[in-house]
């Protein structure tokens, strides 16, 4: 976390800004552990990982590719005919690859994307389930690029017979979703498993899938593998729950939680999609999240990206490899991955030189009071996007001891529509916004200004162009001192 | 007698053909299809292939 006085000190010159990200615009979001208080080996495995390090993902870009289409499990927040909606965007499906595609897609996006650092197969089914399919992807692949960090991500049910192949082919990063630790919770989220060649279903199928989630985690926790957990949170059915989970896996060795929402939409065809089951509100989000922290570490920057999504988080180039744009054969040529990683380690110096050099903390904090700021940017780590185009918010609290990234929210349609603001779109903003005291952006109309306010959101365009943590702690010391935001 | 892949609602998992005892099925085009005379219908117990796949009423009594 960055502490208030770092950043008002350090001003505009400050927090620089990452070169040419135009993906997520945080500078300090997710678990933010780093270099002091990681032990070395852990943070040697996790500091070029964007998902599992929020420093690294201003650096670094990953990608899944869709290899693994069979799955041994059926989620009902899954539609098979769209891939898993919950890692996806609604509309549009992913275009499944051979492992030989597969790994010529990967080459031709590191030649391309200096930044690439992971190679994640995530599906469109489970990865370890469909392991022949993920082991020939990966052995291609690790003996071109052998700097590119392999990850993986499964539904556990398959794990503990594939541990000893996962350590053998150095795999550092595994992912697994533990939507629950007891089974009559399961047995609303899964109608059935496929194990030991037949079909379980109810509660018993759910608990098999407990017992092997467990097992698997202690498995890999026992051989070094960095662990995070994926939780979709579904409300009404695991949102108490997942503080539950959070303890448990906390205690089994898992390095990072990460909770998402629930997509839910009939469109998608899904279980809950059609049966009016409804994914959470970034409210609702918001306090499990916060019930989670003080157990395991929690990731807030999660994208929820798709099987086959390429890029920095928040940004997606997958159309840009789709196979009919591949060459033909790809030279692998390191030299730009090579700079590329030279640049980021003097950025990453300079930074770790000003944060030092901003001195001691004061941990003062007066009033307690707490401020929840959502930006509008379009990357670089500055507040620069108008009102009216954003399509998402970065959300910050900022208090006493500093400001601190909480997640990104996503708004169904922008504001401004051809040089005209859409009521019906406000009312949305409003209702996703409803807990934010400051709304930060580049410029806003005199309408969407008056209804936020009277919506008790202050809009302010004072900061215009600024990088974000500065500004919001600007911001917060201004108000602690007592002026209006717009002072 | 043995079982059918309907090709229209096949998602192309793959599933099917790992999980055949008897090695009955595998792609041929754009789809996978099941070779009947090798399907012994697991012997009369729920067929593999139709405990696995992910679309209702898609693998089939042929």
């Amino acid at each position: 976390m960055i502490t208030i006085e770092d950043l008002v000190r350090g001003g505009k010159a400050g927090a620089a800004a990452p070169a040419k990200s135009g993906g997520c615009a945080s500078s300090s979001c997710g678990s933010s552990g780093g270099p002091d208080d990681l032990a070395p080996h852990i943070w040697e495995k996790v500091k070029d990982h964007p998902c599992y390090s929020e420093e690294a993902h201003h650096y670094f870009a990953r990608m899944h590719v869709a290899v693994a289409p069979a799955c041994n499990i059926q989620c009902n927040y899954c539609n098979r005919k769209y891939d898993c909606a919950n890692e996806s965007r609604p509309g549009v499906v992913s275009e499944r690859l051979t492992p030989e595609q597969g790994a010529r897609k990967v080459l031709a996006v590191a030649q391309a994307v200096p930044q690439l650092s992971v190679l994640g197969i995530a599906g469109p089914g489970d990865a370890l389930y469909d392991w022949r399919h993920t082991r020939a992807t990966f052995d291609v692949v690790s003996r071109q690029l052998p700097d590119i960090k392999l990850c993986i991500s499964t539904n556990g049910l398959a794990l503990p017979e594939h541990v000893d192949e996962i350590v053998g082919m150095h795999i550092d990063h595994v992912t697994i979703t533990i939507n629950m630790v007891d089974p009559e919770i399961g047995a609303k989220i899964y109608p059935w498993i496929y194990f030991q060649h037949k079909r379980w279903t109810g509660v018993k199928a759910a608990q098999i899938l407990h017992q092997r989630q467990m097992l698997g985690l202690d498995m890999l926790a026992a051989r070094g593998v960095l662990v995070k957990v994926n939780s979709v949170l579904i409300p009404g059915i695991n949102d108490e729950h997942l503080v539950e989970v959070n303890r448990e896996v906390k205690a089994r060795g898992a390095f990072l939680h990460n909770v998402m929402p629930l997509i839910s939409d009939p469109a998608h065809g899904t279980w809950f999609g059609l049966n009016g089951q409804r994914g959470p509100t970034a409210q609702e989000l918001k306090k499990v999240q916060d019930a989670c922290e003080g157990g395991a570490k929690m990731m807030r920057h999660c994208r929820q990206c798709r099987a086959d999504a390429v890029g920095l988080l928040g940004e997606d180039r997958g159309q840009e490899f789709t196979l009919d744009k591949l060459p033909e054969t790809i030279m692998v040529d390191t030299a730009d991955r090579d700079a590329y990683r030279e640049e980021v380690e003097r950025k990453r110096e300079a930074h770790r030189a000003a944060k030092a050099a901003a001195g001691a903390l004061v941990r003062e904090a007066r009033d307690a009071c707490s401020l929840t700021v959502a930006v509008a940017t379009k990357g670089d780590g500055l507040v620069n996007q108008h009102f009216g185009h954003a399509s998402e918010f970065q959300v910050y609290l900022a208090d006493g001891a500093g400001v601190r990234f909480l997640g990104a929210r996503k708004i169904d349609e922008h504001y401004c529509k051809g040089g005209l603001g859409e009521d019906s779109a406000l009312a949305g903003i409003i209702d996703i916004l409803a807990d934010v005291d400051v709304l930060l952006c580049a410029k806003i109309g005199d309408c969407p200004k008056v209804e936020l306010a009277h919506a008790g959101i202050e809009p302010s365009d004072d900061f215009a162009y600024e990088f974000i943590e500065p500004a919001i702690a600007a911001l917060y010391a201004r108000r602690r001192a007592g002026a209006p935001a717009d002072a | 007698m043995a079982y059918k892949i309907i090709a229209s609602q096949c998602t192309v998992c793959s599933a099917c053909e790992f999980e055949c005892p008897n090695g009955a099925i595998r792609m041929k085009g754009e789809t996978y299809i099941i070779d009947a005379a090798k399907c012994t219908e697991c012997h009369g117990d729920q067929p593999r292939c139709v405990d696995v796949c992910p679309v209702e009423n898609t693998c089939v009594r042929a």
